[in-house]
Formats: C-alpha cells, sequence, structure tokens
C-alpha cells in the first residue's frame, strides 16, 4: 500500500478566523447576546468620541495655550532653558541606556555620579542666579504648567525614599521610643487626605516657625514638603512590607559574619527588601505624581491648575472637554509610560526570580 | 591598679554597654523631639496665637445648601456636623456603588468574551493612568455643568429628571399604614437569620455542603404577605414633578453630590476592579477541577471553594480601596460639594481657628479610617479559614 495516511484536517470551525471567533466571542448563546451588545456599545462610543473630537471640539484653546499649559509663567525669553535640561536628560538617558546595555561594570558608578550633577545643573540652570547674569533668577513661586508637576513629581519621590526607609527601619526598630514616633507619623499620615497635609503645610506651618522663616517659604516649597511627607509614609509601609519578607537567617548570618546591625541593614537585609518591594514602590511614586494634581486646591497652576484657568478665559468659554481632556492625556501618557519602564525595571531586576 | 583606672574601666563599659547606648540614642531622639515642638509651639505664641475651641458655640453665619437643615445662625460645631453627615453619605454609597461596579468590571476583566474581556480592560488603564481630579474636573465642569436646562430636561423612565439642577428621582415614601407594616419588616429579617442558622446547623450535622444563602431569600415572603394584609399600601412612590422653575416631590442628588459620587465610583471600581480579578486568579484551576470531580454543582464551587479563598485574597487590598474612596472624598471641595472638608474650610476661614479645625479634621477622618479597618478587619478574620 503506497497510499499516504489522509492527513486529516481540524474542523473549519476551531481554527482560523473563524475558529477565534467562535471561541472568543460565539462561545455560548449568552456569550453572542454579550458580544452583540459590546460591538453596539463601542460602536456608539467611538462614534460619540471620534465625532465630537473631529468636528465639535474647538481643539484651538489647547493649541493657542500650548506653551502656557507645558511651562506656565514661565518667561518666554528663557524657555531656552528648559529645552537644554531636556537636553541634558535626554542624553543622560542615552549614555545609561548604552552603559547598561553594554554591561561597563566600570562605567556604572560615573554613570550615576554624572546623573546627580546633572540634576544638580539643571535645577540651576531652571532657577537662575541674580539679576545681571546670563541666567536670571526665576523664582520657585513663577514655576507652573506641566513643568511644576514633573517638579512636584520629581521632588516629591526623590525626597520621600529615603525618608520612608527611614521610617520604615524606625517602625521595625527594637528601640521603644523610634518604634512609637515611626508608627504615629506613619498611621495619622495615612489616616487622613493629602489635601489635609498639603493645606497644614499651606497653612498651619507657618504658624510654627518664626515669621523670618515662614515669610521666605513659597507655597510651591510648603507643598513639596507636605507631599514629602504624605509620600514617604506610604514608602515606608511598602518598605516594611520587603523587610518582613527577608528571613531571619539573613539578619542571623550577617551578625555570625561579625557585621554590626546597621552593616547587616545596610549591606544584606536593605538592599534585598528594597529590590523585592520595587513593583509596590514604583506603584506609589506613580500615585504620587497623579496626586501632583491636588496641589491645584490649594492654588498652584500645575497642569491641570493652568487647564482650569485657561477655561476661564473670555475667549474660550465652554472649552471644559478639550481643555481637561487634553490634560488627562498628558497625564495618561506620563503614567503610562512610568508603568512601562517600571515593568521593564522590574524584568531586568529578575524581581520575583531567583 | 588604681582606684582612677578602675573607675574609668568601670565608665567605660558603660559607654560601650549597647543598653546604655540605646537608651541614651533614644533619650537624645526624645529631647530632640520635645524641644521641637516647644520651640514650635513658642512661635506660635509668640503671633499672639491662642488656642481654644470656645469659637465652637458660637453663630456660623454662613449657609450650608447641601444636607441637614442648616442656617446661619446655627453654631460652628453644627455646621461641622452637617459636612460629617455629608461626607459618610459620600462615603457609605460611594462604597456600596464601587463595589458593585468594580466586581462586575473585575469579573468582565476575565471573561473568556473578547470583547467584554478588552472593554473592562481599556476602561481600567484609562481610570488608573489619570488623577482621579481630573476626572472628577472632566465630569462636573464638562459633563454635569453642562447637562440641559430645566426645561429641556432629559427624562428617564421611573420618572428620573436629569438636568442642570442635578438629578431627580422617584422615592418611595411611607405612607399612614407603613407602622402596620413594620412588623413585617422586622420578622423577615429574624426568619432570615433563623434559615441561615437552621442551614449551617444542617450542613453541620449532614457534613455534606448545604447552599445557605439562596434559602434566605425566602424570608421575602414575610413582608410581600404583609403587603397584602396590610390596609392600603404602606409606600407610595414620590414621583418627581416641575412646577414653574422648581421640582418638586421626589429625592434628588445636587449636582455637586452626583459628581463626586459617581466620580469617586468610577475611579474606585476601576483599582477594585484590579483587586477582585487578582483574587480570583489566585485561587488555581485545580480547585475548581477537583471540586467538579468530586460532584459539586457549579453554584456550590463557587460558593464554597472558589469565594472563600478568593475573598481572602481580595479583602486586605480591598479595605485600602474602601479607605482611599472615604479620604478621596475630601476633593469634593474642588467642586464645591460641601462635605466634612468644604465646610470645614469654611470655618477656618470665617473664625481664623487654624489648629484648632486642622485637628477636628484630622481626628475626624482618622475615626473614619479607623472605623472602616476594624470593620473590615472583622470580616476579614471571620473569612479566614481554620488553620490546622
Amino acid at each position: 500500500m503506497t497510499t499516504a495516511t489522509e492527513v486529516m484536517k481540524p474542523p473549519r470551525t476551531e481554527v482560523g478566523v473563524l475558529g477565534w471567533l467562535k471561541k472568543n466571542l460565539f462561545g455560548t448563546w449568552y456569550d453572542a447576546l454579550l458580544t452583540v451588545g459590546s460591538v453596539a456599545f463601542i460602536s456608539v462610543v467611538l462614534y460619540g468620541v471620534t465625532n465630537w473630537a473631529l468636528t465639535g471640539a474647538k481643539w484651538g484653546v489647547v493649541t493657542t495655550n500650548i506653551k502656557v499649559f507645558m511651562v506656565g509663567r514661565y518667561p518666554y525669553s528663557e524657555i531656552w532653558r528648559i529645552w537644554a535640561s531636556i537636553g541634558l536628560f535626554a542624553v543622560m538617558a542615552a549614555i545609561t541606556g548604552v552603559v547598561w546595555r553594554l554591561n561597563i561594570a566600570r562605567a556604572r558608578r560615573a554613570v550615576t555620579i554624572s546623573w546627580i550633577v546633572v540634576s544638580l545643573l539643571t535645577v540651576v540652570l531652571l532657577a537662575g542666579f541674580g539679576e545681571n547674569t546670563p541666567i536670571p533668577r526665576v523664582p520657585l513661586a513663577i514655576w507652573s504648567g506641566l513643568m511644576l508637576t514633573l517638579t512636584l513629581g520629581i521632588v516629591g519621590i526623590v525626597a520621600s525614599f529615603p525618608i520612608g526607609v527611614l521610617l520604615a527601619l524606625g517602625r521595625r526598630s527594637n528601640l521603644p521610643v523610634i518604634k512609637v514616633f515611626s508608627t504615629m507619623f506613619i498611621e495619622i499620615v495615612r489616616g487622613v487626605p493629602l489635601i489635609t497635609v498639603l493645606f497644614i503645610a499651606m497653612l498651619m506651618l507657618p504658624l510654627f516657625l518664626p515669621a523670618s522663616i515662614s515669610g521666605r517659604l513659597s507655597n510651591v516649597l510648603r507643598v513639596m514638603v507636605g507631599m514629602t511627607l504624605f509620600s514617604a509614609a506610604y514608602v515606608a509601609e511598602n518598605v516594611r512590607g520587603g523587610l518582613q519578607a527577608i528571613p531571619k537567617g539573613q539578619y542571623e548570618a550577617g551578625r555570625a559574619v561579625g557585621l554590626n546591625e546597621a552593616y547587616v541593614m545596610a549591606l544584606i537585609v536593605l538592599p534585598q527588601a528594597l529590590r523585592a518591594m520595587i513593583p509596590a514602590i514604583v506603584g506609589q511614586f506613580i500615585s504620587l505624581y497623579k496626586d501632583t494634581s491636588l496641589v491645584v486646591i490649594v492654588g498652584l497652576l500645575d497642569l491641570l491648575g493652568i487647564a482650569k484657568a485657561v477655561t476661564g478665559q473670555t475667549e474660550w468659554i465652554g472649552t471644559q472637554k478639550e481643555v481637561f481632556a487634553f490634560a488627562g492625556v498628558i497625564y495618561f501618557i506620563t503614567c503610562s509610560a512610568l508603568s512601562y519602564a517600571s515593568r521593564r525595571l522590574e524584568k531586568q531586576l529578575g524581581v520575583g526570580e531567583r | 591598679m588604681s582606684a582612677i583606672a578602675v573607675a574609668r574601666q568601670r565608665t567605660l563599659r558603660v559607654l560601650r554597654d549597647e543598653r546604655f547606648l540605646r537608651a541614651l540614642g533614644q533619650a537624645v531622639f526624645a529631647i530632640a523631639v520635645v524641644l521641637f515642638v516647644a520651640w514650635c509651639l513658642s512661635n506660635y505664641r509668640d503671633r499672639g496665637l491662642t488656642f481654644t475651641f470656645r469659637f465652637l458655640r458660637e453663630e456660623a453665619s454662613f449657609d450650608l445648601a447641601e444636607g441637614m437643615a442648616f442656617s446661619p445662625v446655627d453654631p460652628y460645631w453644627k455646621a461641622f456636623i452637617v459636612g460629617l453627615l455629608n461626607t459618610i453619605k459620600v462615603a457609605f454609597f460611594g462604597i456600596i456603588m464601587a463595589t458593585i461596579l468594580g466586581t462586575v468590571t473585575g469579573v468582565a476583566r476575565l471573561s473568556r468574551n473578547w470583547l467584554i474581556s478588552n472593554i473592562a480592560g481599556v476602561y481600567i488603564e484609562i481610570i488608573r493612568n489619570t488623577p482621579v481630579l481630573v476626572q472628577l474636573f472632566f465630569l462636573y465642569f464638562a459633563v454635569i455643568l453642562k447637562f440641559p436646562s430645566l426645561e429641556d430636561r432629559i427624562v428617564l423612565p421611573g420618572p428620573i429628571f436629569i438636568s442642570i439642577r442635578g438629578i431627580n428621582l422617584t422615592w418611595p415614601r411611607p405612607t399612614e399604614s407603613f407602622a402596620y407594616w413594620l412588623p413585617f419588616l422586622i420578622g423577615a429579617v429574624i426568619v432570615a437569620v433563623g434559615i441561615y442558622a437552621w442551614r449551617v446547623l444542617l450542613e453541620r450535622r449532614t457534613r455534606r455542603p448545604v447552599s445557605r444563602l439562596p434559602w434566605t431569600f425566602i424570608a421575602l415572603a414575610v413582608p410581600l404577605l404583609g403587603w397584602f394584609l396590610v390596609p392600603g399600601n404602606p409606600l407610595y412612590p414620590d414621583r418627581p414633578a416641575v412646577e414653574g422653575l422648581k421640582v418638586v416631590g421626589g429625592t434628588s442628588l445636587s449636582p455637586e453630590f452626583a459628581a463626586i459620587l459617581f466620580g469617586l465610583v468610577i475611579y474606585t471600581a476601576a483599582f477594585i476592579a484590579e483587586v477582585v480579578r487578582a483574587g480570583i486568579m489566585a485561587v488555581p484551576r485545580g480547585q475548581t477541577e477537583a471540586a467538579r470531580a468530586q460532584g459539586f454543582t457549579e453554584m456550590q464551587i463557587l460558593q464554597l471553594v472558589i469565594l472563600p479563598q478568593a475573598l481572602r485574597i481580595i479583602i486586605p487590598p480591598l479595605i485600602s480601596q474602601y479607605l482611599n474612596l472615604t479620604k478621596n472624598s475630601s476633593l469634593a471641595i474642588a467642586i464645591a460639594f460641601l462635605d466634612l472638608y468644604a465646610v470645614s474650610s469654611t470655618m477656618l476661614n470665617q473664625s481664623g481657628r487654624v489648629v484648632e479645625v486642622f485637628l477636628m479634621i484630622m481626628a475626624a477622618y482618622l475615626s473614619m479610617s479607623l472605623t472602616i479597618s476594624v470593620l473590615m478587619n472583622y470580616v476579614n478574620r471571620r473569612l479566614a479559614p481554620v488553620e490546622r
């Protein structure tokens, strides 16, 4: 017998487009019903949104005010300084990427140090010096728009991290005074809304400082203090979770090889705890970044504050939909980028793997 | 060895003693904190500021348009209570609605239906990646404040009126015969508890899984029976109607209340959906398969195998979502809903009592947070499986 065995093809309804449709959309009669309903829902929403975006919406309010959205009241003649800062960061990011990709171990420390230098340089560049210098002073109080949002986010993240770690260590400490202090701080801050913390920083803080100091604190600075302390309490809880996950044997082994408690913490326990908690901490940072929008309630002009101010312009009455949708899209893009980056970081550090 | 050398050695030993160092470090820290607080307080006093809650009994002289009846001659403390009740109202209804929407979305995200799962996914991603305040502003300024005037109101069956004045709903109101019906309502609760207890006992005795919840619905028959026994109808539908420039009858949600409630529900539900999804996914497939192999029905599998395990994972993060919703209700101030926070900030501006009012705000939020955690932790403990 030479006839080849007939290869039986799978049923037409199980593979290809038809199979996919059957499996994913029309599995059962109620599945089919749901699918039809969803298609109707999607078409109505899509039609409504595109129709509005293409014909009804006055996007002029966004294009005319784009500079205001981005930098707010930052003097327009000085905008090159912002571009220069963005350029610096882009170059640094590129260098970092190359160094990490090629795994040049020696360059890593140099890259870390230059990140710090570049960051300080940017602050100086953006804030400037006195009157008659090439880069005149732009006080923090007039920083606004997306620039303020990013500044608040970055400062909050950078400053709240070390404070959060200290608080977490304090809460786990066996020194009762420090433990009670840290626990009370964390629990009180986590129990009240961010708004109260911001208002306390704005209104109450100055009352408890001598007039000479509180007079010099700009609103932006006060808000930064409030946001940092607020976020630190949440970071502390995340770090504490990480610390609890480290087996006791790690401490004991560290002590056994003769390290004192501080070294055990700094060299053995903390690095492992932080690595395990990266997803949670990044999630906390993303929510801190989103929470910067709350400063609009205490009267600061961040991206959302500018958006609200723009809707009040007489020539753009009734454009709330366009303006808030635009602000939402910017937040969406930045937040998605952050969470994408965190997923990459997790993968690279092999969180969850051993 | 001279006496001095001995004494020095003893001092050194004390100085190197870890217990002594610990005590010293803590004492220094405590003193530093106390000194800092004292410094702050002295600065406070230097400004000529005092600390007293006496202003609470004074006349508030502002009006509150939301919640309990309040007039400008009422004292400050009453204004604070009105605000607190408004916040509790938002938190209470918000938690219930967000739980329902979030569970439905979470289950939809896990649906085998590709379209349903992706609609839920897009909703979750959009909501989670934008600030809640942007959503609230959009909902209030761009949607609710753009609703048609009362004349051109949208009428949904019910009737429900949607207009710039807010949302007016039909609402059941008790009549005179409600008093006769009340015993039947209480009876229904007693019967429901009785049936539940009986089913639990049955399960213990037969050592076989017994469905409990569906059976308790039998108790609904009691008030239904009562409805026909009682003279007249105990409840009547109070329908909204437009009279001139006003809506009379029914119950109404102000635009601000609708914005803060729906805004928070939409926001929190996206997070709850993720919590629910993670909880269900954490139950291994083998559990379902094993239960099915033993002949459990689908309903029993859900009730006795999947839910008890999933809930254990779901409840702790769910607690923090409830807490977040309650705390986020303070954003009402941005859209002029008169919640605890908004009322307090008016109090603060009028009386100038910054520190006192802030202490009251913090105390109120802390006690609400505490209440929710205590309640939910109790539920969590009840659900926890008995460890061997």
